[in-house]
């Protein structure tokens, strides 16, 4: 398989004799070397970055979920029914307990590798959760979700909250003590909804909680529905990844217009496909050296019994929060009870979190009025209200996520539980505001800086002393690459107030909309520096020389800068 | 590409200097390097191999209780070995791909997303020709009665739910009524005023739980155990008389400093279980609701909004914990026909 030239004959080669029969086969049938050719599919370029495998990881760790899940089915049994547990692990032995948990505790004792599979499909989803969310956060910090994304932006939230209630439904089957506590806690939450949660409870329990059916009804839902829907969603995801190629960073040569990276294949398929064997590998690790979910020590579900700091897996912590800090409000009105109580924390503020995702990208584009297509990712620092607002939510729920482990930060560093839920009640307000504005100065200052390094050059770490006395730091003109790379964005747009009166002098139609957009506007670029203008650079250019406008020496030491302007040896 | 350079916009201050070029690799430029990296990657990838025989060879040899450093030795072994053989065979091709494989980076142009206008406008007419020959526009009786048709689908599957549960009933009695014993709920034993000391608690059940028929069945067992459990657990504690503030209406219901409380979070349902001695405060678990028990169970921290409900005890003839009535309030979590069932228990009482 030598590197064939254009004049060569693809079918004279050897690999072409060789291949030629299967490809010729397979495309009678499927026509597929035309969709592939035209696509440029196998060849597919796929930009570089450490940040576009987050979402990889996701992926993968979905694929050893699917796997590890699948081995797992072969002998849970959903069943509520109850039996006498008789099996290896004899401090449970001659208990009474469903088969649900005593199928987990045989997966977990009688099976060979059984806890293996079970630890690392745990992890596994830990992993995918994380995963996704933190590629989420990569795709918002950089504005990817921008035109043509925003549908693939929407599926990516569609797989989260399928993800966290897949997450939830698979850690309530082992019908352990703690899982049952967290179905008591969707029991409570379900009675909390206005009006038709005794209805809820009721239709999903089968009756009074915790009844017989519930088990049986989150598996079909964990190992069926969800998987499906998940599974579906992927696909659209991936096809829209391919049909709008992937974003990339700008720098010499990587343009709106382009795509630059390596091939799907080889390069691009090992890459990923050896990503797919380091994931796995390093679950299977996890399940190996590190316990999770140890379910024999818990026991079988108990209405009545619960241990001390209980928590649900990490990514229900906000909600665990929410619910935690919550004042205890609730009133009756029309004869019936409202649990606000439960039902704002647990339902409406997910809820919030959930719409403001799925409106972001589509509220971004009303305030700054940007109808075009972007395949360069923007840096956070240039977009400082995207980026403050983007750390304000996590602040938001890194508050909630405090209130949801307070019972284990007031034992561990022995504060008062009371004086940390007030501190989450009061800082769920106050510092995402904070967090905010620090966040925003904080782009502010690294714009000015990037300004500074284009205008003024890069500190050489060459101090200069003059005749007079003074001492003074070298600067040197940043390589062109770099500061192509640091001017390589949008110039801020003018910023009009909207015409009151049309040109006749009749009070502008919309006035009120365009009033607020504008203030919005306003407030979404309020503080930006604007990268320097031509003129900006030809003087700096100039300031950069010395008097009689030779190039600042720079040192027979002197080897050059890196890509970040950093001098390689000084 | 280098049409797409020029047509960088004047306003620009820094022009695109274009692709670096390329840098070469160790193992481009030397031949030494290319084979040392080639028998890395073989290294890993044959090693991986060995490992996952080791695997199989631990699944055999090891003994399911075997110990190794205090972990399970079948789930080490097994773990190690196969997440070792798949990080070396990851790693190795991630190697191969960084090291050996050709890597000149390639430029693919993008296309805008869109359609061109002329597609979008062969489509759109498809669509009106489609349309126009069906003729929905023309025929509202007949779109009207298909989106009618259509709505009325939503009926059957809505109604083939109703089967998932019976109706909600509301509150029904817990299994507490007059002359129930408290026992113990570890081992279903009695409890005399006696046994508890002040400051001390215990989790109790109603007697019934642990009663048997005279086949030697328990009489209550399985999902409808587990149910009233859900309802009627409690816990009794004993508290210094002088202590006590009970409401009123409510003075005899402890003797001699003990009250029983339900045991159920009337937030969300968790059994509540951790008692300050010293505060008479009853902590949840779950959310840290806080309930003062020498003030009538009510709520003096957290997002539990009613008080605990309390079960009115006496002694029987043979000097045992009874309860005097069923309670008094619902127990458990809030739900939205709370206000009218509260209503019904107190209008009975």
């Amino acid at each position: 398989m030598s590197t064939i030239d254009e004049s060569t004959n693809i079918e004279d080669t050897a690999f072409g004799k060789k291949a030629a029969g299967p490809v010729e086969w397979l495309d009678d049938r499927l026509g597929l070397a035309g969709a592939s050719k035209r696509s440029h599919l196998l060849r597919k370029v796929f930009p570089e970055h450490w940040s576009f495998m987050l979402g990889e990881i996701a992926l993968w760790s979905f694929v050893v979920l699917l796997l590890t899940g699948t081995f797992l089915t072969f002998w849970y049994q959903p069943s509520m029914a109850e039996t006498t547990y008789n099996g290896s692990y004899t401090p449970l032995n001659g208990l009474e307990m469903s088969h649900a948990y005593a199928s987990t505790l045989d997966i977990s004792f009688d099976v060979r590798g059984g806890l293996l599979i079970r630890q690392i499909h745990h992890w596994a989803a830990a992993l995918f959760v994380a995963a996704m969310i933190v590629h989420m956060l990569r795709v918002m910090f950089t504005g990817a979700y921008r035109k043509p994304r925003e549908i693939n932006w929407l599926i990516g939230i569609g797989l989260m909250v399928l993800g966290l209630v897949e997450g939830f439904a698979g850690y309530s089957l082992p019908d352990d003590l703690l899982s049952g506590t967290g179905l008591r806690f969707v029991d409570g939450l379900l009675r909390s909804i206005p009006i038709v949660g005794s209805y809820l409870e009721f239709f999903l329990f089968g009756g009074e909680f915790p009844g017989d059916v519930i088990i049986p009804r989150l598996y079909m839902a964990h190992i069926l529905l969800i998987p499906a829907l998940l599974l579906g969603l992927i696909g659209a995801h991936m096809l829209l990844l391919v049909y709008h190629k992937h974003t990339q960073w700008g720098g010499p040569g990587r343009t709106e217009k382009n795509v630059v990276g390596y091939p799907m294949l080889p390069v691009y398929a090992a890459k990923a496909g050896g990503f797919f064997f380091v994931v796995f590998g390093f679950t299977a690790i996890m399940g190996a050296v590190l316990q999770i979910n140890p379910i024999w020590a818990y026991g079988p579900y108990n209405p009545s019994e619960v241990t001390a700091g209980s928590q649900p897996d990490w990514y229900m912590g906000f909600v665990e929060g929410a619910v935690r800090i919550m004042p205890n409000f609730e009133s009756t009105f029309f004869n019936y009870t409202w649990s606000w109580n439960v039902f704002l924390p647990a339902a409406i503020l997910p809820g919030l979190f959930l719409g403001v995702g799925v409106m972001w990208p589509f509220l971004e584009q009303w305030i700054t009025g940007d109808k075009r297509e972007h395949h360069l990712l923007e840096r956070p620092r240039n977009a400082p209200f995207r980026t403050a607002f983007i750390v304000a939510a996590m602040t938001a729920y890194g508050v909630l996520w405090i209130g949801g482990g307070n019972d284990i930060i007031a034992t561990k560093f022995h504060l008062s539980l009371n004086a940390i839920t007030w501190f989450c009640r009061i800082g769920l307000f106050v510092l995402p505001v904070i967090t905010f504005m620090i966040t925003k100065r904080i782009c502010i200052g690294l714009q000015r800086a990037d300004a500074n390094r284009i205008l003024h050059g890069y500190e050489t770490g060459v101090i200069e002393r003059s005749p007079d006395g003074g001492f003074a730091e070298r600067h040197a003109p940043l390589p062109v690459g770099s500061q192509f790379t640091l001017t390589n964005h949008d110039r801020l747009p003018a910023l009009e107030a909207p015409p009151e009166t049309d040109a006749n002098g009749v009070a502008a139609p919309h006035g009120r909309k365009a009033k607020l957009r504008a203030k919005v506007r306003a407030f979404y670029y309020d503080g930006m520096i604007d990268k320097p203008t031509v003129e900006d650079v030809h003087h700096a250019d100039e300031h950069l020389r010395d008097h009689d406008g030779h190039p600042v020496e720079l040192g027979d030491e002197f080897q050059g800068v890196s890509e970040t302007g950093v001098p390689r040896v000084h | 590409m280098s049409d797409e350079l020029d047509r960088v916009p004047d306003t620009e201050p820094v022009r695109d200097p274009g692709l670096p070029e390329h840098q070469y690799r160790p193992t481009d430029v030397d031949a030494a390097q290319d084979k040392r990296a080639e028998r890395q990657i073989s290294g890993m990838f044959a090693v991986a191999a060995l490992l996952l025989v080791g695997f199989c060879v631990g699944y055999i040899m090891i003994d399911k209780d075997q110990t190794f450093l205090g972990w399970s030795a079948m789930n080490f072994t097994l773990g190690a070995t196969l997440g070792g053989a798949l990080l070396l065979m990851g790693v190795g091709i991630i190697q191969w791909a960084k090291k050996l494989m050709g890597d000149h980076e390639m430029v693919e142009l993008r296309h805008p997303a869109g359609s061109t206008a002329e597609d979008r406008a062969d489509t759109l007419k498809d669509l009106n020709d489609g349309i126009n020959e069906s003729g929905f526009g023309r025929r509202p009786m007949i779109r009207r009665t298909l989106f009618l048709s259509m709505g009325a689908l939503a009926l059957p599957s809505v109604i083939l739910l109703r089967d998932m549960g019976p109706l909600p009933y509301g509150h029904k009695n817990t299994l507490w009524k007059k002359g129930m014993r408290v026992v113990n709920d570890v081992a279903g034993t009695p409890i005399k005023p006696s046994d508890l000391q002040v400051g001390q608690l215990v989790n109790a059940e109603p007697a019934i739980m642990y009663e048997k028929d005279k086949d030697g069945h328990p009489v209550i067992e399985g999902t409808e155990l587990l149910q009233e459990k859900s309802k009627a657990a409690v816990i009794v504690v004993r508290m210094r008389p002088e202590d006590i503030t009970p409401d009123k209406g409510r003075e005899n219901w402890g003797v001699d400093g003990i009250l029983c409380y339900s045991k159920i979070c009337t937030h969300v349902g968790c059994p509540i279980s951790l008692w300050e001695q010293q505060t008479h405060h009853l902590l949840c678990p779950c959310h840290q609701s806080t309930f003062d028990l020498a003030d009538n169970g009510k709520v003096v921290f957290g997002p539990a909004h009613r008080p605990l409900p309390q079960l009115p005890l006496a002694v029987d003839a043979d000097g045992y914990l009874i309860a005097v009535s069923d309670f008094t309030e619902v127990v458990g979590p809030s739900y939205p026909e709370l206000a009218r069932d509260q209503k019904r228990l107190d209008d009975k009482s």
